[in-house]
């Protein structure tokens, strides 16, 4: 029996549903090729940060053009920056190689909150050859005259812009943190955007204790961090149209099963790339095909969104109650 | 007639200064270039490592190889290589540099070698040194036999250089091609470009063959540099004179086929004025503009005056030079920038008076000598009207000088400083600025903007003063419809700008503001409070010269942009408003375009925030009403406190003031001796923010007084009685310690931390290394930065008194690093950068030993913070005594150290005789002088007492060697020699100088200030910029570890040798020094040392050195020979093997991020080499640190 791996993602046709997330592992076009080989659907650029492109260009200006011209024997401190990019340049050439190289689809990743020059990276990652851009909307709002709303309404702005200033399909990769999830990505999905990646995983901060600092920290996810992913997938899956990935979690080819039933169309893997090296692509791809082939499923179609809140047996699972049935369940087993 | 920019062909004008406009030439005609920097030439070599590294091409389609050398010596040794293997070459250089190719350049041209050395010229270091712009060193050179070619513009500086390059290939003798330092070299001015084309019409290939067809080659065998005997060696010399002979003609060849190909025509000499004149003035360089200028004018009103401009300095061409003279001529004054002590006068004035001679014209002409514009000394108009009514007078002065007040020997012209000539038609501005605050990086792009775009002529002068923190720039900028010769500071600006209104306060800003001249000042204050907030002598100019008064808040436009506090282009859109250089929409344009151009390189964000700034500007640009009365301002204060010494009242203040020029010869020491302690009557006052102290929180550790970069915090225990006359607000707590007793009082010493709020820079290190953080509110520290304003007269007030309080009794206190902040520094307020992390070493080397040491420093920052004019940060205790220090150059400072301790030594030997000589006649307690022991403070104090009570005694004593011992006997108190400089002399070029001396085993001290590149000079890469770092000459990161010189010096056996970093270890770093001075022998001691060439926020310079160590990058060490007799390794490691990765310390400086952005697989391999040499050298250590040798002890038991 053939088995049919293909899906759609942003309106890109792909052969599976598995392939790396955004992440530095693109960085080498080397690591690149060894992803391609290893079967992957697509690749994603690592993301282009507003903060880091934005902080770049100021420390540069400040440390560089600031001390300029002010000692008489010393006119500059570094050589002249005049063929060095403190902008995407590198970020761009890198996604025109990667076409060049590979046959997959190439996808970009923009990360930023608020509407300003950078957004103007996302025609340049188009033009350099992207065939969709992922936007990153990581924020975390301090201010509290800031609402929701204003938030919401801060990140739709931004979505729009992009939107009218490229042609190639937009993602929009999401914080599981807001008020109504549904109700955000409903809007999401009237400004135009075609896909939606749930979640982003973000550095939290950890306290020293002796030194009274704060320390940043990224660890590799895990498979606990699954289950978040498979609930709002499941929930947002039957609401909307946009396509649908799985990010975060994936370290296993049930973990992909499952993801595609709570309604992914895609799942981007990282950590455990980063972990296993490319090859692990390989096992996911032939693991779920080996799943469909035991359970008799002959296409990946057939089984997307089969456990999502519209067709699961028992939909409250994923509602609150849960939380109180897993407390209780547990207080029962620790009574034994 | 002087080339004018007629073109015979379209011609494309440019913008540029003459450094870049030659080594643009300069670079398309060779094929290596050697160099090593020196201002005020280094900006040439820069310039073709850009290119080289960008892959440019010369006029043969090849790459030329750029090479950075370890001297200028090296340099010059490397293009003889060059030439005589075959290749064409060039460098570039200036002063000390140029007397370091000497040897090379009498050898270049004894062997008939095509070359040009292009030449910034700059004084040579006598009574002092200056950076600054002469002859003294091209001077120097005439008898190498090299070729001198003189340009006096930008302009002629680009032909000449093109003409030098040609017509050495035809003479084969080599060129010095010179033009001015600073006034040509780096004058922004409109000239017309030389194009590829061009410079191939010139057609070179048959030379080079020629050239080619002379190199060594073993296919063609040849031998040079033979030894010659008396036999030979003189016609052999002389073998070579019609070479020198031809060379004129064909420079005046080359010069004629220059002008059909640009129409630009010169000549080897050329006469300007009146047709027929009776008084002529001589000179070459760039004084030729303002004498050109003046000519004009006198000839306009009727004088028969003229002048002549050598081009063509040697061979010097009689019959040419003679052929410019008309017979109307009956007096010429030669002026000469430079100064020939004992000599019947200057060198072109030699010249002229022999060419007169040996003509027969000698007779019928009088000739006066003058020297003029020493160290880029101003040349006015003014001075050459001067020159010429001195012809004027009866019994001229035979010899002069000239924009002086000599009142010793009374050798100066006196002159009408108001005499202006400037032609009204040309629009003068002058701009005060900030050295951090983008002032003259935008006047150049203004300069550019009108010189493209306006359709004007433009020129462009900056002038620097010698701090490196809070320094003010003075930028000078014409245009106008014709070409702009003028080169001299404006006298009489249309337009003055003060971009940072506390100058008001220091320096006369609006002396050269013309009547009805434009005012723009950036003030905080609103339009209507701006008048009454100027000093009050600012306000009587205001209105007494009815100037049109505009005001900005643009340091709060710049905030609101995102810019923080870079204004230049919220400042260089004012001008334009103001100006009405351009039409308004125009003018925009234009600054965005510039914008762009000078940061589009930056990204989009820095571009589009000063488009922001630049949008903002005009809506927050006012004009001021100026009031009819004063307003309530006070009168500016005076530049030194009242009770600062005489000396420092008369010449330091007027020096302060910028006003050095008014100082006449006799207010100056005869031999550049000067006082020292000077910086504490500057009080800059330049900090935006203060370190503020919570003593309730502090644990008195003193970490922050050890790393001030300036001195400017500082602790000190205070008797509890002293505390009753102090302000209330002076701050002191218990001192938590009791390792000194009691207070004299009786009661618990009170310590306090005071800042100095005038010499502060608020670089904040000192709050970044405070430990001390309060347990509720972690943000809040012992000590945190807060702004001036509301503090700044309450600190003035507690800084008063703490300054007076007498410091702890040396001999009392303890052997840690808390302890050493409790002894007077005797390095304070310097110049240096803000954050400055070579100077907390030199001021913790003076609280243990400023009392007794001498300084020998090689040319560097630590030169110029520590001995440039017009302060001196090195100062005096109570008794008088402190650093001696002086500068020899740059490449000879161990020997110059060495020589120190040689005298030292001398002198104690001696006095030591005489003692012995006369203990007969002294008290016996005497003897005990010559054996006392002087290991500690208490030691050297137990000695000076003995030696006060000895000098008692000899006073009073008859006999030769009675008073020979007076006068020597503080010779027999231990003294200590440190030599001191950075990476560029230790590494590069006085390194077989140290190495030398190490291995001398003097009792002499190194202390390398190691900023890993070459700071002084502006970030060029020395042996001690480390792997993964941009720097200039390493623009794609350096791809090779640093030269470890602590384990070159180690392999000596016999020399103390130490690795420190004080913002890592300080207790290590007070160790070593500490050990470095007891040690009998000698002792290099290696500091690490963030700068600001490493680009980043130096505040946190003592984390980025933590993790320099912690990652293995920087080892802690010391080797300590004396170790050996007991059985130990020499070598202990102060550091654990590596915890972090390189990329932990190098993803935070900007010297290693430009390096991963321009290639991040490139950075990401340095990054494994960087770690791979850290493991490597560590393991290295390790076994050095391991090994044990028998000592005879062991080896006979």
């Amino acid at each position: 029996m053939t088995i049919d791996l293909s899906t759609t993602w942003l309106g890109l046709k792909l052969k599976h549903p598995i392939f790396a997330g955004a992440s530095p592992l693109v960085d080498d076009l080397d690591t690149v090729k060894r992803l391609e080989d290893a079967g992957a659907a697509a690749i994603t650029m690592r993301s282009l940060f507003e903060e880091q492109l934005v902080a770049d260009q100021l420390a540069a200006h400040r440390f560089l053009d600031g001390p300029a011209d002010a000692f008489a024997e010393a006119p500059s401190w570094l050589p002249s920056t005049g063929d060095f990019a403190l902008g995407p340049d590198a970020y761009l050439e890198q996604i025109r190689r990667i076409r060049q190289m590979c046959s997959i689809p190439v996808i970009g990743s923009l990360n930023g909150t608020t509407p300003g020059g950078w957004l103007k990276y996302a025609k340049l990652i188009e033009q350099a050859g992207a065939h969709a851009l992922e936007l990153n909307l990581y924020d975390l709002p301090s201010d509290p005259k800031l609402t929701g709303g204003d938030v919401e309404h801060q990140q739709l702005d931004v979505i729009r812009q992009v939107q009218e200033s490229v042609k190639i399909p937009l993602a929009v990769k999401l914080s599981p943190f807001y008020s109504s999830l549904p109700a955000f990505v409903a809007k999401l999905e009237h400004s135009g955007a075609a896909g939606l990646v749930l979640f982003n995983r973000l550095y939290q901060p950890d306290i020293d204790v002796e030194t009274l600092t704060l320390r940043r920290t990224l660890h590799l996810s895990d498979r606990q961090e699954l289950q978040l992913r498979l609930r709002w997938l499941a929930i947002l899956s039957p609401q909307t149209r946009m396509t649908l990935a799985c990010s975060g979690g994936i370290h296993d080819p049930l973990d992909v099963v499952k993801a595609l039933m709570a309604g992914a169309h895609v799942a981007q893997v990282v950590s455990a790339v980063l972990e296993n090296g490319p090859q692990m692509l390989t096992l996911l791809i032939e693991g779920l095909r080996h799943f469909l082939e035991e359970h008799e499923y002959t296409s990946v179609t057939q089984l997307r969104g089969n456990m999502n809140l519209a067709r699961c047996p028992d939909p409250s699972g994923y509602e609150r109650v849960n939380y109180v049935k897993l407390l209780a369940s547990w207080h029962g087993e620790a009574k034994h | 007639m002087i080339a004018g920019l007629v073109s015979v062909k379209t011609t494309r004008h440019i913008t540029l200064d003459a450094n870049e406009a030659v080594a643009s030439v300069a670079y398309r005609l060779s094929e290596v270039i050697a160099l090593y920097p020196i201002t005020p030439a280094s900006a040439m070599g820069e310039s073709c490592d850009e290119w080289s590294a960008a892959g440019k091409k010369n006029l043969w389609g090849q790459i030329p190889h750029t090479v950075e050398m370890q001297s200028e010596a090296g340099a010059a040794g490397a293009v003889h290589g060059v030439l005589q293997a075959g290749a064409l070459a060039t460098t570039f250089t200036a002063s000390q540099g140029l007397l370091l190719m000497f040897p090379n350049m009498f050898k270049i041209a004894g062997e008939l070698s095509p070359f040009v050395l292009h030449v910034a010229a700059r004084t040579l270091a006598t009574h002092g040194l200056s950076i600054f712009g002469d002859h003294s060193d091209v001077m120097a050179a005439r008898s190498t036999g090299f070729a001198m070619l003189c340009a006096s513009s930008v302009q002629e500086a680009q032909d000449f250089a093109a003409i030098s390059h040609a017509a050495t290939l035809k003479s084969r003798i080599p060129f010095l091609h010179f033009f001015d330092g600073f006034r040509t070299s780096h004058e922004l001015n409109r000239i017309a470009a030389i194009e590829d084309d061009t410079l191939r019409d010139l057609k070179l290939d048959d030379d080079i063959k020629a050239f080619r067809d002379h190199k060594l080659t073993p296919d063609a065998p040849l031998l040079r540099g033979t030894a010659q005997n008396p036999d030979t060696f003189f016609q052999a010399r002389e073998a070579g004179n019609r070479f020198h002979d031809a060379c004129p003609a064909i420079v005046q060849d080359t010069m004629n086929r220059f002008a059909a190909l640009t129409g630009r025509q010169y000549r080897l000499f050329e006469r300007f004025g009146h047709p027929e004149p009776e008084k002529l003035i001589i000179a070459m360089g760039s004084g030729i503009g303002a004498i050109q200028e003046t000519v004009e004018w006198m000839v306009k009103r009727g004088e028969k005056v003229g002048g002549v401009v050598v081009r063509l300095f040697r061979p010097f061409d009689v019959a040419a030079f003679v052929a410019t003279l008309p017979a109307s001529v009956k007096q010429i004054a030669v002026l000469d920038r430079t100064k020939e002590p004992g000599a019947v006068g200057e060198p072109l004035f030699q010249d002229v008076v022999a060419a007169l001679f040996e003509t027969g014209r000698l007779d019928a002409v009088k000739v006066i000598g003058g020297r003029y514009g020493l160290s880029s000394k101003e040349f006015t108009p003014a001075m050459v009207r001067a020159v010429f009514d001195e012809l004027g007078k009866p019994a001229p002065k035979k010899h002069f000088t000239v924009g002086i007040n000599d009142d010793v020997t009374h050798l100066s012209l006196s002159y009408d400083d108001a005499f202006d000539l400037e032609p009204p038609e040309t629009v003068r501005a002058v701009f005060y600025g900030l050295g951090s605050d983008g002032t003259v990086s935008s006047n150049k792009q203004t300069i550019k903007i009108i010189g493209e775009y306006a359709g004007l002529e433009a020129q462009g002068y900056f002038i620097y003063d010698s701090k490196k923190s809070g320094a003010i720039t003075i930028s000078h900028l014409r245009f106008g419809p014709q070409p702009i010769r003028s080169t001299y500071r404006i006298r009489q600006a249309s337009f003055v700008a003060c971009h940072y209104a506390p100058v008001l306060e220091r320096h006369d800003v609006l002396a050269n503001a013309a009547p009805g001249a434009t005012f723009l000042l950036n003030t905080s204050k609103p339009a209507d409070q701006a008048f009454a907030s100027l000093p009050l002598e600012v306000q009587k100019q205001v209105m007494e010269k009815k100037l049109k008064f505009s005001v900005i808040d643009a340091f709060q436009v710049a905030q609101q942009a995102g810019l923080g506090r870079h204004i230049s282009a919220v400042m260089q859109t004012c001008f334009f408003a103001l100006s009405g250089v351009l039409p308004k929409e125009q003018a925009i344009q234009r600054i965005r375009e510039g914008v762009e151009k000078s940061y589009g390189k930056r990204g989009s964000e820095v571009v589009e925030r000063n488009f922001k700034a630049i949008e903002l500007t005009l809506a927050n640009l006012h004009e001021v009403k100026v009031p009819s009365v004063l307003g309530a301002g006070t009168p500016r204060p005076p530049a030194v406190p009242r009770e600062a010494p005489e000396f420092v009242q008369r010449v330091t203040a007027t020096m302060m003031r910028g006003e050095g020029d008014l100082l006449p010869v006799s207010a100056f020491p005869v031999d550049g001796t000067w006082p020292t302690g000077t910086t504490r009557f500057e009080r800059r006052a330049i900090a935006l923010e203060l370190p503020t102290w919570d003593e309730k929180l502090c644990i008195q550790c003193n970490k922050c007084s050890l790393i001030c970069p300036h001195a400017a915090i500082r602790s000190q225990l205070v008797d509890p009685a002293a505390m009753k006359s102090a302000p209330s607000t002076f701050l002191a707590t218990d001192f938590k310690s009791k390792d000194l007793g009691t207070a004299p009082s009786g009661g618990v010493w009170k310590y306090a931390l005071q800042v100095a709020p005038d010499d502060c820079t608020g670089c904040g290190l000192c709050v970044q290394v405070c430990p001390a953080r309060d347990k509720s509110n972690p943000r809040h520290k012992a000590i945190d930065m807060n702004p001036v304003e509301p503090i700044r007269e309450k600190e003035r007030a507690n800084w008063a008194f703490f300054e007076q309080l007498p410091y702890v009794d040396r001999t009392r206190v303890k052997d840690d690093v808390k302890a050493t902040q409790f002894l007077e520094p005797l390095f304070e307020f310097s110049g240096a950068c803000s954050g400055c992390g070579e100077t907390p070493y030199i001021k913790l080397l003076t609280q243990l030993v400023g009392d007794r040491l001498l300084v020998g420093n090689a040319t560097g920052c630590s030169s110029i913070f520590g001995g440039n004019l017009p302060t001196t940060p090195y100062t005096k205790d109570k008794n008088g005594r402190g650093p001696a220090w002086a500068n020899s150059l740059f490449e000879d400072n161990a020997e110059f150290g060495y020589g120190l301790r040689l005298a030292v030594d001398a002198q104690q030997r001696l006095a030591s005789d005489l003692l012995t000589r006369l203990t007969s006649k002294l008290p016996a307690k005497f003897a005990e002088i010559l054996v006392a022991k002087q290991d500690d403070e208490a030691g050297i104090a137990a000695q000076r007492e003995r030696v006060v009570a000895l000098k008692l005694e000899l006073a009073k004593l008859e006999g030769a060697e009675a008073k020979q011992l007076l006068q020597l006997a503080d010779s027999l108190v231990k003294k200590s020699v440190w030599i001191v400089g950075g990476d560029g002399w230790a590494y590069d070029i006085g390194f077989g100088g140290l190495d030398h001396v190490l291995s001398t085993g003097a009792h002499v001290k190194a202390l390398v200030l190691d900023t890993e590149v070459y700071s002084n000079t502006g970030g060029q890469q020395s042996k001690s910029t480390p792997l993964g770092a941009s720097a200039k000459f390493s623009v794609a990161g350096k791809a090779i570890a640093k030269k470890d010189l602590g384990l070159l010096a180690m392999s000596y056996g016999n020399c103390y040798v130490a690795s420190i970093a004080m913002g890592a270890k300080d207790a290590q770093s007070l160790k070593a020094l500490k050990e470095a001075e007891a040690f009998p022998g000698p002792a290099l001691v290696i500091a690490y040392s963030h700068c600001i060439a490493h680009a980043y926020d130096l505040k946190l310079g003592t984390e980025q050195q933590r993790l320099a160590v912690e990652s293995g990058i920087w080892p802690l060490y010391r080797f300590d020979p004396r170790r050996l007799a007991e059985g130990l390794a020499p070598l202990q490691l102060d550091s654990p093997a590596p915890k972090l990765k390189a990329r932990d310390f190098m993803k935070n400086e900007g010297r290693f991020r430009l390096v991963e952005m321009k290639d991040a697989k490139r950075y990401e391999g340095l990054l494994d080499m960087a770690d791979a040499n850290a493991a490597r050298r560590r393991a290295l250590y390790e076994q050095l640190a391991a090994v044990h040798l028998e000592t005879k002890k062991e080896g006979t038991s």
